[in-house]
């Protein structure tokens, strides 16, 4: 048997000719790779180097050799806090917001049709829409903001609370609203998922023993959603750790005691406010530090259901 | 909620097809998503009153939760002053509806087709190619939009629609996309048409593609939202260049009732995107609703 499928092999590899493969395969990766390459990796890599340099945007970049790491770490306070907020921003919104996805995603499935249009859409329009700063009237600090109102009527508080400037509440403002928009292309891609899974494999499923939805999750369902479940965590831990303008727009900037102010804030903050482009740089390559921890970490956690 | 309803499935019996198809899991379901989706839809729904809300309803304490005497006001002052600009504003919807266009569709062809061999395709480099797409993806720098400046300008593209069209296609996340969905294709399915002489490029479109209807209408839908709200002012100058997001927002900028026409401006771009969305959608659930991919 495995003889015949050796001489197979070798007699397809005769004619079809792997060399001719190969050259297809780069021929049809070429038209994107161009546009890749030039646009994305070339400014990639010119980027990387700007970590160690003094640069304002003005004049040529100058070598500094880790002055600007030696800074952050040992002198810059604001981005210790900044490190802080990112994480419980990203250990907050992160895993929530990529539960969300699945879970919702595997609901809307079980609708008919037009439901699961209508739900899809429901779930997927805030992070679509631009339109959070609409959340200021939500948690605006007087005593006719909506969220101070209704929790006065119900004699919860006594007062009003300042929501966006205390900074006892800022991070929980900001992170409510970034999952509000988080449910983007992770969310989709996992409905795209659900929709490509073989619907005779739940029956088979049936058959052979499996008595509820969970069993049916755990062992049909997501072994099958593996890379879709890749997809959505790359984007989370995108979204979650690169999680800046909303908390900007919303309590200030910058915000109280640095409530809000996330890794990417700070590098806002010295990149366009300051022009120090090379120090900005430096504080980008350690969040890219973090988030390719988070991926090797996402990677090992999902890795038995790639292939 | 999600539990309730599972505990509400396991009492009832177990139905001929599928397991757990209750009604009573069906309706509490049904509650969590509504409950759910009302938080979500509420801010939204707030957008778009505070958009048809003339000013002086703004100043009104305590704030309503509809408009009084609803007005389309908003949104005439942005068009007259979007269209007060120095080009009529048909100018710039015809550039935004252009440029998305045309970014949406080579994106999905070069995406798909790139993503169909980094899934499929036997070669060289190609594990090392498919993790510099994550790792693009993950690398988030200010610095990155100064240097690809310097790349456009370099190609002498500044001030020209191939500025605003060629690093919108060069983004590595539809390609992902497509190579985690195209992943899932078996290989036996390819190794046939292989064996029956067929080419890759018509392996991927004729075989595959056809097959990939939820993650393509996906990427449709990342594209068209991605570039439909493009802000270009970096990359182009001339007024008659510019799309509708750059337009719009200098009329937001610039009114008497400043948040008011936000608002409307907000509501009005949203609309183009929802439209592709539900067509979108649509597509993809009648296409899949019997089939899904099957070895």
């Amino acid at each position: 048997m495995s003889n015949i499928s050796h001489e197979n092999k070798k007699s397809y590899k005769k004619t079809f000719g792997t060399n001719s493969q190969t050259r297809e395969c780069w021929l049809m990766l070429l038209p994107f790779m161009l546009f890749f390459v030039v646009f994305t990796i070339i400014p990639v890599v010119m980027s990387l180097p700007m970590g160690f340099t003094d640069f304002d945007m003005a004049s040529f970049p100058k070598f500094v050799g880790l002055s600007n790491y030696q800074t952050l770490f040992l002198q810059d306070k604001t981005f210790i806090q900044s490190i802080r907020v990112t994480l419980i921003f990203a250990l907050f919104t992160g895993p929530i917001s990529y539960v969300l996805c699945f879970l919702l995603a595997w609901l809307i499935n079980e609708m008919n049709p037009r439901l699961k249009t209508i739900f899809t859409l429901i779930f997927y329009v805030p992070s679509m829409a631009n339109v959070y700063t609409i959340w200021q009237l939500v948690f605006s600090g007087d005593p006719y903001g909506y969220l101070n109102a209704i929790l006065m009527d119900m004699g919860i508080i006594t007062s009003a609370k300042q929501w966006l400037t205390d900074a006892n509440y800022i991070i929980y403002v900001v992170i409510i609203v970034q999952l509000w928009i988080s449910l983007g292309a992770g969310f989709l891609a996992l409905r795209a998922g659900f929709q490509n899974i073989d619907k005779s494999q739940y029956e088979a499923g049936a058959i052979e023993g499996i008595k509820n939805r969970w069993q049916e999750l755990i062992y049909i369902t997501i072994p099958s959603m593996g890379p879709q479940m890749m997809f959505a965590a790359v984007m989370q831990i995108v979204a979650s750790f690169t999680a800046d303008i909303v908390g900007r727009s919303l309590v200030g900037f910058p915000s109280t005691d640095y409530a809000a102010h996330t890794i990417m804030t700070h590098a806002f903050d010295y990149g366009w406010v300051r022009y120090e482009m090379g120090y900005s740089s430096a504080i980008c390559m350690v969040l890219f530090a973090f988030m390719f921890l988070a991926n090797k970490f996402i990677n090992k956690l999902l890795g038995k259901y790639m292939n | 909620m999600a539990s309730t309803s599972v505990t509400n499935t396991k009492k009832l019996k177990a139905s001929n097809k599928r397991v757990g198809n209750r009604i009573g899991g069906t309706i509490s379901i049904l509650l969590f998503l509504t409950i759910l989706g009302a938080f979500m839809v509420f801010p939204i729904y707030l957008a778009v009153v505070m958009s048809i809300k003339p000013a002086q309803e703004w100043f009104i304490f305590p704030p309503k939760l509809y408009a009084i005497d609803p007005t389309l006001d908003n949104f005439r002052q942005m068009f007259k002053m979007a269209g007060n600009l120095w080009v009529p504003f048909s100018r710039y919807a015809a550039n935004s509806v252009f440029v998305t266009i045309t970014i949406t569709l080579v994106q999905c062809f070069t995406a798909s087709m790139a993503a169909f061999v980094l899934a499929k395709g036997k070669f060289k480099g190609k594990k090392f190619l498919n993790s510099i797409i994550v790792i693009s993806l993950l690398y988030q720098s200010n610095v990155i939009y100064i240097m690809q400046y310097m790349v456009v300008a370099k190609l002498g593209l500044i001030n020209t629609y191939f500025a605003l069209i060629l690093p919108m296609i060069a983004t590595p996340m539809g390609v992902f996309l497509m190579k985690q969905s195209i992943g899932q294709v078996p290989d036996s399915m390819i190794e046939a048409a292989k064996v029956d002489g067929a080419s890759m490029f018509a392996i991927c479109w004729n075989i595959v593609m056809p097959n990939q209807k939820p993650a393509l209408m996906t990427l449709i839908i990342f594209a068209f939202q991605a570039s439909w709200n493009l802000q270009g002012q970096t990359y182009v100058f001339d007024e008659a260049l510019k799309t509708l997001p750059t337009a719009v927002q200098q009329a937001a900028a610039s009114g008497l009732a400043r948040q008011g026409v936000a608002m409307a401006a907000a509501v009005f771009m949203l609309i183009p995107p929802v439209i592709v969305f539900m067509l979108a959608q649509k597509n993809v659930i009648e296409t899949m609703a019997h089939s899904g991919i099957k070895d």
